[in-house]
């Protein structure tokens, strides 16, 4: 007998996604491998495709402005995913506590990440204002000498976006942690209460440890919103005073569209894909070989 | 040519074969049973018959027409799955007329049908109703009624009373064997609970790892199992196996001889088994003043029988003995069997000896 | 543990929990109340302080007359360009994921695992790295400063998110359900149009929220994509907020923010359940 064909209907399926998948698949990694390239040549204002090895890369570990947009990723990373983080967790313990109000309070915490990270930097952006905002708030209570210009300090304003990312994502950490505490086996919790331990005690030894997954799949997805952090910037400070609120996603859109350096625009994208890829690719590899 | 015909179907999965050589023969009304424990293939055989796989080699004819290729819907049959499948947002009349439906065939027929499958399984109040809303038996009689709708050539079971508690299924298997009495259309029904297997089948195939061990009638599978694992399979409690050796022309086991027909010693002449495996079913030992002796270890009372477990100097030997027993635990019994009552396996193959 | 044994602790706990709550809600207020003042109550009050003559009058001007640039339209025009990008943009990409994610769990071929895998990074890479080529692909199509190319982008920008969130959904439909279709006589589409969509309510709403609440939030697409006619809202409302004009109308930029954060707050309130499980679908893959 010929090679039978196969059962019918196995080539509609493939048909089907093939064009959505292709299309998705030049978009993702054709236009990474365009990017690396205009990293790799003399583009300008305009692209030029002309070689020029790894001299962009070079240029843009020198540039200052680079190095103030790197270190800032690192306090603004640092800081942001560890309070969220730490908020989060905090915020899913406390509602975990069979409260009446939950759905309420949950509501309440979760609501700014419904809004844009622009509405987020204007709103404490005027929070925030030197002379009429929390500053000028503070003194009205009786403190006179009360001074929070971090704003428009440029030693300090990085922090201000940092209060800001806080402020927005810890409900999104909240809402996946206490998806977390739910799916933990109740038998457990009551097998260490017929044991005599106490409940902070609970929490702390076994409770926190089997919210291992969720923590790293919370963690893996706030830094990669941290290293996305455009928005907030823009709207809160605009990168400044200056440059000294800038992160790679700002200092890369100044490069690319305002100061015509397309290629070092492109290589700091690239270093951006590699920040990112250096956590998602490993977690996404663990994940899908733990589902098999 | 029989109503199903599977020639040598293989399938092979990645580097494991799954089934290695499968051949059966199915009349036309025919009810055949593939039994055996998980793993073994019975599924996967289905799942060639319906048209939701393809076997790796070898092909698949219902009547004479080969259907090793054709899709699902092309092969007139109707399956009933071990989760019924029901489809949630339709209720149950659009369940039953589902297929019919995708065949175009036009609503008065359609809804024709639906009242005479309903009244034949007794669920025309439940027409109206969705799947979510039936009991575990009611979705069952659905599923049925959504196959019979059809009237197809042949009738695939994958396991349809596994999901139900214990009593139910003693109903329900008494209702799919009426239906088959009453509609004698082809059924290929797969279990691995030898009870449904024996009480529903016209022929039973017991298969293990992927071959057919042995394809024949619920007598023949139960009075002379081909090999010690359908010996083993088939029966509750199982057969008592008893590991003997050859002596002179019979067979011992730990000094103890053990009683063999005229035919079976004949066989194992010609036999070149080395080790012995003796096979004697529960119900066919039963306690005497002379025999084997032993001590009692210890019963099962069911109601209509009792299963006592005995430490012989041969093993310890299950029996069936009718209603209670008087003896207790610990006292010393004989148990006593006839020659024509007992299996003979090579000890090396588990193939039968006599 | 005896209720009474833990009063203490519920004390603290709800003083916690309220005061928590005060943090998150104060920008909110302090937002609503702003923009209902004017400039002198502004500057004659304080932060928290509540209006003392409340008026609309800075959301009428946010709307329709505050500068943004060189144009003094309001907020109206960004308005309309973003209800014109999300609309087409929230259809389509929620389509293109539905059957993509029916594909992939239901009629699995050899190497779509992988495909998938692959796909998969589409949703977690950073979109600095497509700006610039994809600047190129528009403008070589003459979209690139239009709301189709931004619908453009936004659909392709979606795909991996939104067969994600439907694959993972589908996978949890019985693979029974589907053969019994077959069996039935049903086909590829058939199968989907009337066993599996008519299942698929939950996460179609899922999808819907999680992509109408990003792409009408985004900004990135809008600021780089967009020309003079097709700026979204976002855009518009960080023209108007950051213009350096001499006098600062704080109540303008409050009103003008609560506009552009309006909609998705409202389908939030609305439909916040489905907010929440679109969150944990996406990042907790179950």
């Amino acid at each position: 007998m010929s090679r039978p064909k196969v059962p019918s209907a196995s080539w509609l399926p493939k048909l089907v996604v093939a064009p959505s998948f292709l299309l998705s698949f030049f978009f993702i990694y054709g236009l990474i491998a365009w990017n690396g390239y205009l990293s790799l040549s003399a583009s300008h204002m305009l692209p030029n495709y002309d070689y020029v090895g790894f001299s962009n890369y070079v240029d843009l570990f020198d540039n200052d402005r680079f190095h103030v947009a790197l270190k800032n990723m690192l306090i603004f990373g640092v800081l942001f995913i560890g309070g969220a983080m730490a908020l989060g967790l905090l915020l899913a313990i406390l509602l975990d506590q069979k409260i009446r109000a939950e759905g309420v309070l949950r509501t309440v915490y979760l609501y700014p990440m419904a809004i844009s990270f622009i509405v987020t930097g204007t709103a404490w952006k005027w929070i925030l204002n030197p002379g009429l905002g929390i500053e000028h708030l503070v003194q009205s209570w009786g403190f006179p000498n009360f001074q929070f210009d971090w704003l428009v300090d440029d030693q300090h304003a990085i922090y201000c976006v940092v209060i800001a990312g806080i402020w927005q994502a810890s409900g999104f950490v909240m809402a996946l942690f206490l998806a977390g505490l739910r799916g933990i086996d109740e038998s457990i919790i009551k097998a260490a209460q017929i044991d005599g331990a106490s409940l902070p005690r609970i929490y702390w030894r076994i409770v926190v440890p089997s919210l291992r997954p969720v923590f790293f799949s919370t963690l893996m997805v706030v830094s990669h919103l941290s290293i996305k952090s455009f928005d907030l910037v823009i709207a809160l400070t605009s990168g400044g005073p200056g440059y000294s609120t800038d992160l790679p996603a700002t200092f890369m859109y100044a490069m690319s569209f305002s100061r015509g350096q397309v290629a070092m625009g492109a290589a700091s994208a690239t270093i951006m894909l590699c920040m990112v890829a250096a956590i998602v690719v490993p977690y996404l590899y663990s994940e899908l070989r733990t589902k098999k | 040519m029989g109503a199903l015909t599977i020639a040598n179907v293989r399938k092979t999965f990645g580097n494991v074969e799954i089934l290695k050589g499968i051949d059966i023969d199915v009349q036309a009304g025919e009810f055949l049973i593939l039994v055996g424990p998980s793993g073994c293939g019975k599924s996967t055989l289905l799942n060639m018959i319906a048209g939701l796989d393809a076997p790796s080699a070898g092909t698949i004819s219902i009547g004479d027409r080969d259907v090793t290729w054709l899709p699902p819907k092309d092969r007139d049959i109707a399956m009933v799955f071990q989760s019924y499948a029901l489809y949630p947002n339709m209720n149950v009349a659009q369940n039953i007329a589902f297929g019919l439906e995708m065949r175009k065939v036009p609503k008065d027929k359609r809804d024709e049908a639906v009242q005479r499958v309903a009244k034949m399984l007794q669920i025309v109040p439940l027409l109206d109703r969705k799947p979510g809303q039936l009991s575990g038996g009611q979705r069952q009689r659905v599923a049925m009624g959504r196959a019979l709708a059809r009237d197809p050539k042949l009738f695939l079971f994958d396991e349809p009373l596994s999901n139900l508690d214990a009593k139910l299924r003693v109903e329900m298997r008494a209702e799919i064997k009426l239906l088959h009495q009453r509609t004698k259309t082809t059924t290929v029904y797969v279990t691995h609970d030898q009870v449904e297997a024996m009480t529903l089948g016209d022929r039973i195939a017991v298969m293990k790892e992927g071959v057919v061990q042995q394809f024949g009638t619920p007598e023949d599978i139960y009075a002379r199992p081909a090999t010690r694992f359908v010996a083993e399979f088939i029966g509750s409690p199982a057969m008592n196996m008893i590991p003997a050796v050859r002596s002179g022309g019979g067979a011992t086991a730990n000094g103890i001889d053990l009683p063999l027909t005229t035919a079976q010693r004949e066989s194992l002449q010609s036999s070149k088994a080395g080790k012995l495996t003796y096979g004697l079913r529960p119900e066919a030992a039963q306690f005497a003043a002379d025999g084997v002796p032993g001590t009692l270890r210890f019963t099962e009372p069911t109601g209509p029988e009792t299963y006592a477990t005995v430490e012989t100097a041969v093993g310890n030997l299950t029996l069936r003995v009718p209603g209670y027993m008087s003896s207790k635990v610990g006292d010393a019994v004989h148990v006593k069997w006839a020659a024509e009552a007992t299996h003979l396996f090579d000890g090396d193959t588990d193939k039968r000896i006599g | 543990m005896s209720p009474r044994a833990l009063t203490w602790h519920r004390v603290i706990l709800w003083t916690a929990l309220i005061l928590f709550a005060i943090w998150f809600l104060t920008p909110l207020y302090v937002m609503i109340v702003t923009s209902l003042k004017d400039m002198d109550q502004i500057r004659g009050g304080s932060l928290l302080s509540l209006p003392s003559a409340p008026t609309f009058a800075s959301w009428g001007k946010a709307w329709d007359q505050a500068c943004t640039g060189t144009d003094c339209g309001g907020l109206k025009p960004f308005f309309l360009n973003s209800v014109a990008m999300v609309v087409p943009a929230v259809a389509i990409s929620t389509t293109i994921g539905c059957v993509n994610g029916y594909v992939l769990s239901k009629w699995r071929f050899r190497g779509s695992e992988v495909m998938f895998a692959m796909l998969l990074f589409g949703v977690f890479m950073p979109m600095q790295v497509v700006l610039l080529p994809m600047s190129q692909i528009l403008g070589y199509f003459g979209i690139a400063s239009s709301i189709v190319g931004l619908i453009v982008m936004h659909v392709v920008a979606g795909i991996p998110s939104t067969t994600l969130f439907f694959r993972n959904y589908y996978v949890g439909l019985p693979d029974e359900l589907i053969k019994a279709a077959m069996l039935d006589g049903a086909g590829f589409w058939r199968i989907l149009w009337r066993v599996v969509l008519p299942l698929s309510t939950p996460i179609l709403v899922v999808t819907l929220i999680w992509q109408f609440t990003n792409i009408w939030n985004d900004f990135l697409y809008g600021v780089v994509f967009s020309g003079a006619d097709s700026k979204p809202i976002t855009v518009g409302l960080n023209n108007l907020a950051n213009t350096t004009s001499s006098v600062k109308e704080y109540n303008v930029d409050m009103a003008a923010a609560l506009i552009a954060a309006l909609p998705t707050l409202f389908v939030y309130v609305v439909a916040g359940k489905y907010f929440v499980r679109g969150l944990t679908a996406g990042a907790v893959k179950g």
